[in-house]
């Protein structure tokens, strides 16, 4: 994906950026060492991969606003303890921009 | 001539080929009034058992079909060919998990509009399924008592992303002094007010509730599908 829109710009990458969510089932150590194998020897060679972690936010119903929750494992608002799964944030695993060389 | 932005814009999914395909699925699916139900697991937590008892008791009220995922054999549509329904095996070799292009290959040559139910046995696995849309209606992830009460707080992604939980080899419970309670409440944690049923496929218990469950969910669909055309 980044290959092709810089192909298309014909402009070298610097920097591939990266939001990946805590619920995305993707760990950032497993995805920088998979990037690390899939770059050999492509046009990315020295394209830094940039993750940003994307915490969980739910909407919390009592609240009537977005929340962060304690964890992944407990999702129910940090503020009130209220269960939720509606899901705001967190599922994230998109690349969100690339760097280009001027 | 203007300088080049150093920053362009992106915002595309990684797995967005996938996602367009599930799409593409979900509504040939839905044109073909075929409930289709994944069902993700770790490896040995009785899938292949939940599904062969499933279509058994399924096939003499409903026309029903499964693909089931595997790394290597092909013993898994062996076992299920014995509920006499069409089957058929996805060897995805060193792949962990299906993806949506390996169902829409398999399904090149069904006529979907020839099935109420179409189940899919993902690859055992609680890690990698969880990103993958297969386009399906229903999300079931199994745990069985064998496995211990806290799987689900071990691997939240994947239970977070199922609509259904189902603990299955119940028969077990006491051998393994389950505590079905605490499991419960670890699911409810990672993904609040998820449905959850507990079955036996050696024994048949619970088994009638799930189908139950199944067919209500299937009515639902097709009955909105109704009501829209």
């Amino acid at each position: 994906m980044a290959e092709e829109e810089a192909g298309r710009r014909s402009a070298e990458v610097d920097a591939i950026y990266v939001k990946l969510g805590a619920l995305s089932g993707i760990v950032k150590e497993a995805l920088l060492s998979a990037y690390d194998l899939a770059r050999t020897e492509t046009t990315l060679e020295t394209a830094r991969l940039v993750i940003e972690e994307v915490p969980v936010m739910i909407y919390c119903a009592r609240c009537q606003a977005p929340r962060s929750v304690h964890s992944v494992q407990q999702l129910s608002c940090s503020e009130c303890e209220t269960p939720s799964s509606e899901i705001l944030q967190g599922r994230e695993l998109q690349v969100v921009a690339l760097e280009l060389r001027s | 001539m203007n300088p080049m932005p150093r920053i362009l814009e992106v915002r595309k999914n990684i797995l967005k080929h996938n996602d367009e395909i599930a799409r593409s699925l979900r509504n040939r699916f839905q044109e073909a009034g075929v409930f289709v139900v994944n069902l993700v697991s770790s490896p040995g937590s009785g899938k292949t058992a939940f599904l062969e008892s499933t279509l058994t008791k399924m096939r003499s009220d409903f026309r029903v079909a499964a693909l089931v995922g595997d790394l290597a054999t092909e013993n898994d549509a062996n076992r299920l060919a014995r509920s006499q329904v069409p089957v058929r095996q996805i060897i995805t070799g060193t792949v962990c998990h299906l993806e949506a292009a390996m169902i829409e290959r398999s399904l090149e040559d069904w006529n979907l509009r020839e099935l109420d139910f179409l189940f899919i046995e993902n690859v055992g696995n609680l890690v990698c399924p969880s990103s993958y849309d297969l386009g399906e209606n229903l999300r079931v992830v199994l745990l069985s008592v064998t496995e211990g009460e806290d799987k689900p707080l071990k691997y939240p992604s994947i239970v977070n992303s199922a609509d259904v939980a189902v603990i299955t080899k119940t028969d077990l419970s006491g051998a393994v002094e389950f505590d079905c309670a605490a499991a419960v409440q670890n699911l409810q944690a990672v993904r609040p007010g998820i449905e959850i049923l507990r079955v036996s496929a050696k024994t048949g218990s619970g088994m009638d509730g799930w189908l139950e469950f199944i067919a209500s969910r299937r009515r639902d669909v097709v009955e909105h599908l109704v009501w829209h055309s």
